[in-house]
């Protein structure tokens, strides 16, 4: 009996009926198509595991030294050393974990020095630690947008945003992928007086293409009550003059009411933020139920990230050599005949666009053989039904590195035929 | 012609570039099992949908709107 076919062999759905349906039936169809390709003999995209972790940029998988091309470690922080000592000490000093809520027994004095190191980064009045950036626009989006009020978002947003917006209780309007003319349109039909959240991301993390958000800006501002929620995951770090994000290249940060952003890319571990300078943000603290109902992050977590955030206001020189990769790989893949997600280089992630399932796993089974891996993304992660290998860049990419990486792209694009 | 009419004869006409399989049309098709469109064709035709007639379909309206029947009579309520 195949795994589609089978159902759990207890008193309620007894393996001898036959097609007995239980709760789990409804994923049959996944589960059938993922066996059917495992059993042409490829390996798993979605389970890889790294047995060792040499640098930001390589690892052991399977025996193998591989160099990094899939990870969100756009700066290298993860083997920093201040980082690494300031984790080792708050371990020591703190312990393991907090065990409780920020709002009871969790919060300590670790947790307020990261949202002051936040404060300080983004020159905000306000910070506002999650314990990921799920659960940053989870907690976000449902407290603030609630019955009666709207929330206007793009259609490619981050599947963190779409359940922000199931969480809560307000009406919820898409409009096409970073199309300004289709934002204004939907925000002119909808109740003058009602109160509306447009969520907006600065950077697209499937296709690595950047939003234009002062044309969005002032599209949004001919309508009344709008509050701005920018999300800067994918910016942080190395966009704009202090790294903020693409709002701040963009010179539009007097106009964004709220940044939410993540510690799990350039930052290098984990937990989520928010930073606003709205006079009665602190109220959230009492009323985010994500904020509220779940465990803050560990002394040692929070240590890292605050050393980490400080370390980045001063890290001019890997901001440029990290553009410098991106501009590089890109170029080199393009001269390769490869199709990407964006016609010019916009971000550190570089999607190679492939026809088909079929040819994406043989692509990318065939990169991890040669030493290099990347992110294999399919629906519905993806848009428009795409077939994509994620490349982001880190700032501790070497420049030989960029091109071997180039050079086994090549390789592997001619093997499965992906290019000629 | 009644408004109902109207708006139904529109909204096929609105669904025929996406009608691949070319079946026919009537207020019990549904969009996810007749003409078997995945969530981003839906997404591009309610968009479409939302311009023509000038009104805001939210995406929790979406989810109770299964066949053209149901949507023509949407497009009536939010149009009234």
């Amino acid at each position: 009996m195949t795994d589609a076919a089978s159902t759990a062999n207890d008193a309620h759905t007894p393996a001898e009926v036959p097609a007995a349906r239980d709760l789990f039936s409804k994923f049959d169809a996944l589960i059938a198509e993922r066996q059917a390709l495992l059993d042409t003999g490829v390996r798993d995209p979605f389970s890889i595991v790294m047995d060792e972790v040499k640098s930001p940029t390589l690892a052991v998988i399977k025996g193998k030294e591989t160099i990094l091309l899939g990870t969100y470690n756009y700066m290298g922080m993860t083997f920093d050393p201040d980082v690494i000592q300031a984790g080792k000490d708050a371990l020591d000093r703190f312990g393991a974990g907090t065990t409780g809520s920020r709002v009871l027994n969790g919060t300590y004095q670790g947790h307020r020095e990261v949202e002051e190191a936040l404060k300080e980064f983004y020159g905000t009045r306000h910070a506002m630690v999650f314990s990921t950036g799920y659960q940053a626009n989870l907690g976000m989006i449902s407290t603030i947008a609630g019955k009666g009020d709207y929330v206007i978002l793009d259609a490619d947003s981050h599947a963190s945003i779409y359940d922000g917006c199931f969480l809560g209780d307000a009406e919820v309007i898409r409009f096409r992928h970073n199309n300004v003319e289709d934002l204004d349109k939907r925000l002119g039909r909808l109740p003058k007086d009602a109160q509306k959240l447009v969520v907006l991301e600065g950077v697209y993390s499937m296709l690595g293409d950047i939003a234009p958000l002062p044309a969005m800006v002032a599209a949004i501002r001919k309508h009344p009550n709008c509050m701005i929620l920018c999300d800067e995951a994918h910016g942080m770090g190395f966009f704009g003059e202090h790294g903020r994000g693409v709002f701040e290249e963009q010179g539009v940060s007097d106009d964004i009411d709220f940044v939410v952003g993540t510690f799990s890319k350039s930052v290098g571990t984990v937990g989520g933020f928010c930073v606003s300078n709205h006079p009665k943000f602190e109220v959230l603290r009492l009323v985010c139920r994500p904020y509220v109902f779940t465990a803050s992050l560990p002394p040692s977590v929070v240590a890292t990230a605050a050393t980490s955030i400080r370390k980045l206001m001063h890290a001019g020189n890997k901001r440029a050599h990290l553009w410098e990769n991106s501009r590089i790989l890109h170029g080199g893949l393009k001269a390769l005949g490869f199709t990407l997600g964006s016609e010019t280089p916009q971000s550190a992630i570089i999607a190679v666009i492939l026809t088909d399932q079929t040819q994406a796993v043989a692509m990318w089974q065939a990169l991890l053989e040669l030493g290099l891996y990347v992110n294999m993304a399919r629906p519905p992660a993806t848009p428009a039904g795409m077939y994509l290998l994620r490349c982001s860049l880190c700032a501790d990419h070497s420049a030989e590195q960029v091109q071997q990486i180039l050079a086994m792209f090549e390789q592997a694009g001619k093997a499965v035929g992906a290019i000629g | 012609m009644t408004d109902r009419t109207r708006i139904f004869d529109i909204v096929t006409e609105q669904i025929e570039p996406f009608n691949k399989k070319g079946i026919a049309l009537g207020d019990d098709t549904s969009f996810a099992g007749d003409l078997e469109w995945d969530s981003l064709t839906v997404m591009d035709f309610v968009a479409a949908i939302e311009d023509e007639f000038d009104i805001t379909i939210t995406m929790n309206m979406q989810a109770e709107i299964e066949t053209i029947g149901q949507l023509v009579d949407a497009v009536g309520r939010l149009k009234g």
